[in-house]
């Protein structure tokens, strides 16, 4: 890579619960509605449960139960960000999907010291934009266990 | 300094090298017990020469002289020394000394220093002592270690001259290379085997996958057809699906190795076995070439290794003992595998002295398992089960061979992570045997689809025994203690858990409302889980569970149906454990349930009932049913006034179980498919209801064509279906059906054939005649059942089986005075006049055609009136 790449960084923007999220492109292989989503027993809290995408199954992770907020209103209105990790693949859902913005690197603050723990677990940074704030989204730590991650 | 060509030399050199080596070990073991055996001789020596050959050339010399050595004693057995255990032994011990080097090659790509002198001058003293001129052992020594390596002495072969013909082999000539290499080494069995390929295995997984996501995306276009109606698109369809269906097949096959490749390594090691622990020990294998999924070959390698070794170490006696006994001196471990209805089997037995129950019992109470009263109240099968439990050992002492305490718990552990089980059978001073059931592949497995609290889940059915259905005021209730639901199962009680409240999900609104119980048994252990409703088989492609949901132990996977839904595989070991029926201590009334379960566990037969024109239950032996499928009606085609459906590549006939059963024209038919060798067949029903395990005792007979008479199964009266009635009207090569006599006199029958199909065939006829029939498997096990047993009026049996043929068992009954007067009928698919002959010679009074069961039934009632008259 080269430093012209890295001085720009390109984020597909969601919000949940109302505040704006971005997670880096490179990271984000698809954004979908979710439909026919089977609810998987026993399973943590903040898996909203699994999904056939193009033939591959997908473990959905609710963004709302996983930063703590209330649930979702309307439940069957929500877009999903898709990653993948060692070979499996995620779903994120959020409340709604926006444009993909290009953010200067240098721009980046660092997190919020004051900011909640489960929401700092989560977030590498913030980028003040006009009128609001958006934070950068860890993608992977989205996937690690809510549990785990306050005991850690 | 290695080039790359000369690296893939190596490797392909690694690879080759340790295959010929285990043949070697296997080849050797052998050839100790036939001596004589010129051709055994001939392949170890080529498989070593061939070693020698490439070392030589890929300039290794501590191998080169050790191989060059081992040859020449081998060299002198040829020109006829005698072969004796010390000489096998010191071979044994180069092959050992040879994979030593080749680890360390292939781990540092260069030959380890040091050298092999002290097995060297072993061997070249050996093969001196033999040709008799007293030579001094020094000067021999000396030979060997000045003789320098003389490259001409290594004979060149095509692959060393195609490789220095050419800078660098291409793809073209690796394959000549291949095959004139096989040519020369192993002339005699390059006449019938094919060219193969090297393919890497991760190709292979690969092309799996896909396979896998075609199969669902083809489930998922049916699903679509099932709801369109566009008539253009059939033709397609029909095509890709048929396609689909080979190209699963077809890359199922490749993965497919036989299971002799895990058993390659036994005989040595109960050679060895034998030898440390001064036992006598033949190891008899049998079903080699059963094929199964290489990853799963991985699995039970180890498990398999471990059994025997147990059986070597524990269960064969020492030889006085066993004289002591009154048994023969060598003791028999026989390892078996086979298919049987979509799983594969392995057994692995032996002749020694059994579990010892009460040992195993003290030993639980010591590690407090369970309660000294609970103890004594466990049956003998629930007592073996301990055998499992980590870190459990009743052997005395800690042999080098086992007692360490580690073993069967992780033999366990192995066959339960590939959803297969594992069963002990023992008798004290007559051995033990296990038996393990696991599916073919673990990609696709077919899977019960059940719903609770609007849910779907799929069950495998490996373990599932039958399904009970549950209403308010049926036959089956599931009753109540305090909070524990049981279900009254045929004088059981079996533990009851509903699928909401394992899973958590909202309980069912009312309980007492109709559902069914998924009765499902996990080694010895049976339970029920309940759920509001079952909804069909279907074959499901297991895919992994994420890592976020691993730690949830009652799932194994997940697939997607061909609705496009994904649901969850509920892991049956898993469910076990949630319930803690895994937990060895256990109530006495299940104490009470798994004795009477163990007792008549012989006599139980799993039937699949079903639906077929009238509202009387009818119900066919599972074991006989090669598939239960539903297929869309408009797919079954008029030919010739016949039905039939294109099924895996061929047009399979459809035939109506009886008159008043409609071929459907829409929706979804059911179908039991019944495939033998090339042929397969579908009988079309209208309605599967239910598989069950219940005793086989046909109370009626019948004179209906197709109908074997009637049994009582889950207390209704149930016609039991006659499979064979209907394969010559499906195929007029078959031959016709007999009617079954109608006499009552309780016989008994021994009846030997390796066919399961013949064997489950056949056994219902001749119980419907009034015999009573015990069906084994192979000689050598009708052997050991006359052994224990010897009330038997006649042996029925097959000519052409594996290993011991029919004529071998006859002659062995006719040499032993306690069977010499049994009557012997020789069952066989073809018979020549000089076959005939020789069957009268080994002992056979008649012989019979396979399917003439007229032929059989009418000899069996001749004989009866000659017994009625001698009496």
């Amino acid at each position: 890579m080269t430093t012209r790449h890295e001085s720009e960084i390109e984020y597909v923007t969601a919000t949940v619960g109302g505040q704006l999220f971005g997670a880096p492109i490179a990271r984000v292989l698809d954004v979908f509605a979710p439909t026919r989503l089977t609810r998987v027993p026993l399973a943590p809290p903040e898996v909203a449960g699994v999904l056939n995408l193009r033939g591959r199954i997908m473990t959905a992770i609710c963004m709302r139960r996983r930063l703590g907020l209330p649930p979702r209103e309307n439940e069957e209105k929500c877009m999903a960000l898709g990653i993948e990790r060692d070979g499996e693949a995620y779903g994120l859902l959020v409340d709604s999907v926006g444009e993909v913005l290009k953010l200067p690197f240098a721009d980046r603050d660092a997190v919020p010291v004051n900011l909640q723990p489960s929401w700092a677990r989560v977030a590498t940074g913030v980028h003040r934009l006009e009128g609001r704030i958006l934070v950068v989204l860890d993608v992977d730590r989205c996937l690690e266990r809510r549990s785990e991650s306050l005991a850690a | 300094m290695i080039g790359r060509a000369m690296n893939d030399l190596l490797q392909d050199f690694l690879t080759e090298a340790h295959e010929s080596l285990d043949v070697v070990d296997v080849e050797l073991v052998r050839f100790e017990q036939e001596p004589n055996n010129a051709d055994l001789l001939g392949r170890i020596f080529r498989l070593v020469h061939t070693i020698k050959g490439t070392c030589g050339f890929l300039g290794l010399p501590r191998l080169e002289a050790l191989t060059h050595a081992a040859e020449t004693l081998m060299g002198k057995f040829r020109d006829g020394m005698p072969v004796t255990q010390d000489a096998v032994s010191l071979i044994l011990a180069v092959i050992d000394r040879i994979k030593e080097i080749l680890a360390e090659l292939e781990r540092s790509q260069s030959e380890p220093g040091g050298d092999d002198d002290d097995l060297i001058r072993e061997l070249e003293s050996t093969a001196s002592d033999a040709s008799g001129a007293g030579k001094n052992v020094g000067t021999l020594v000396y030979q060997v270690l000045e003789r320098p390596l003389r490259p001409g002495e290594v004979p060149l072969d095509e692959l060393e001259r195609a490789f220095r013909e050419a800078p660098g082999p291409s793809p073209a000539e690796e394959e000549r290379r291949a095959n004139t290499e096989r040519r020369d080494d192993e002339r005699r069995e390059a006449a019938h085997r094919a060219p193969t390929l090297r393919v890497h295995v991760e190709t292979l997984e690969r092309l799996m996958t896909m396979v896998s996501e075609l199969v669902l995306t083809r489930n998922q276009l049916l699903e679509i057809m099932r709801r369109s109606d566009n008539p253009e698109l059939n033709a397609p369809f029909q095509r890709l699906s048929n396609i689909t269906g080979e190209l699963q097949e077809g890359v199922m096959k490749t993965r497919m190795q036989p299971i002799g490749n895990a058993w390659a390594k036994l005989p040595r090691i109960v050679r060895d076995l034998s030898a440390e622990l001064g036992k006598k020990i033949e190891l008899v294998m049998q079903g080699e070439d059963t094929e199964l999924d290489r990853q799963l070959l991985e699995f039970v390698k180890d498990p398999l290794t471990h059994m025997v070794r147990n059986s070597a170490d524990h269960g064969i006696e020492p030889p006085d003992e066993r004289r002591a006994a009154g048994k023969p001196e060598a003791g028999t471990i026989r390892l078996s595998a086979f298919h049987e209805g979509g799983h594969v089997i392995i057994e692995i037995s032996d002749d020694g002295r059994g579990l010892d129950a009460p040992r195993i019992r003290a030993r639980a109470v010591r590690l407090g398992l369970v309660s000294e009263s609970d103890a004594v109240k466990l049956s003998d099968a629930q007592t073996f089960r301990f055998i499992f439990t980590p870190g459990f050992t009743t052997a005395t002492e800690v042999t080098s061979v086992s007692g360490r305490g580690v073993g069967m718990d992780v033999v366990k552990s192995n066959i339960d992570q590939i959803g297969g089980t594992i069963d002990i059978k023992s008798a004290t001073g007559q051995g033990t045997s296990l038996r393990i059931k696991i599916p073919l592949t673990l990609a696709i497995v077919s899977a019960l689809i059940v719903e609770a609290a609007g849910d779907r889940f799929a069950i495998p059915q490996i373990a599932v025994v039958e399904l009970v259905n549950v209403n308010g005021d049926g036959e089956h209730k599931v009753e109540r203690i305090n909070d524990a639901t049981v279900l009254r199962l045929r004088e059981q009680l079996l533990p009851v858990v509903h699928l909401n409240a394992l899973l958590k999900l909202p309980a069912p609104v009312n309980v007492d409302d109709e559902h069914f119980v998924v009765v499902m048994q996990v080694g010895s252990r049976r339970f029920g889980i309940a759920v509001d409703q079952v909804l069909h088989t279907e074959e499901i492609v297991v895919k992994p569970i994420s890592t976020m949901l691993r730690g949830i132990t009652v799932f194994s996977g997940n697939t997607i149906l061909g609705d496009g839904s994904v649901i969850m595989i509920l892991d049956p070991n898993g469910v076990a454990g949630a319930l803690g029926v895994n937990s060895e201590s256990s109530a006495p009334h299940e104490a009470v349930a798994e004795r009477a379960a163990s007792e008549e566990s012989d006599s139980l037969v799993s039937l699949l009932v079903f639906r077929a024109g009238s509202s009387e239950p009818k119900a066919v032996p599972i074991s006989l049913v090669t598939r239960i499928e539903e297929i869309d009606a408009r797919r079954i085609e008029l030919s010739n006034g016949r039905h039939v459906v294109q099924y895996r590549d061929s047009l399979m006939p459809l035939l109506p179980i009886n008159a008043s059963v409609e071929v459907r024209s829409e929706g979804m038919q059911p179908l039991l498919v019944f495939i033998d060798k090339e042929r397969s067949m579908g009988l079309v029903v209208d309605e599967i209801l239910d598989i069950v395990k219940d005793e086989l005792e046909i109370k009626v007979g019948s004179r209906t064509p197709g109908v074997l008479g009637s049994a009582i199964i889950n207390g209704r009266a149930t016609e039991i279906i006659d499979v064979a009635h209907y394969l010559p009207l499906a195929f007029e090569d078959w031959l016709h059906r007999a009617e079954i006599g109608d006499e009552t006199l309780t016989r008994r029958l021994l009846l030997v054939d390796d066919s399961s199909f013949f064997r489950n065939m056949l056994a219902p006829v001749l119980k419907a005649a009034g015999y009573e029939v015990k069906a084994v498997g192979s000689g050598v096990e009708a052997l050991t059942v006359l052994e224990r047993d010897l009330r038997f009026d006649f042996v029925i049996c097959d000519i052409e089986m594996p290993g011991m043929d029919g004529f071998e068992l006859a002659e062995r009954l006719r040499a032993d005075p306690r069977t010499e007067h049994l009557p012997l009928i020789a069952l066989s698919s073809h018979h020549s006049p000089a076959m005939v002959e020789r069957g009268h010679e080994a002992g056979f009074g008649k012989f019979v055609a396979k399917f003439d069961r007229d032929g059989l039934l009418s000899i069996l009632k001749e004989r009866q009136v000659s017994w009625a008259r001698a009496a």
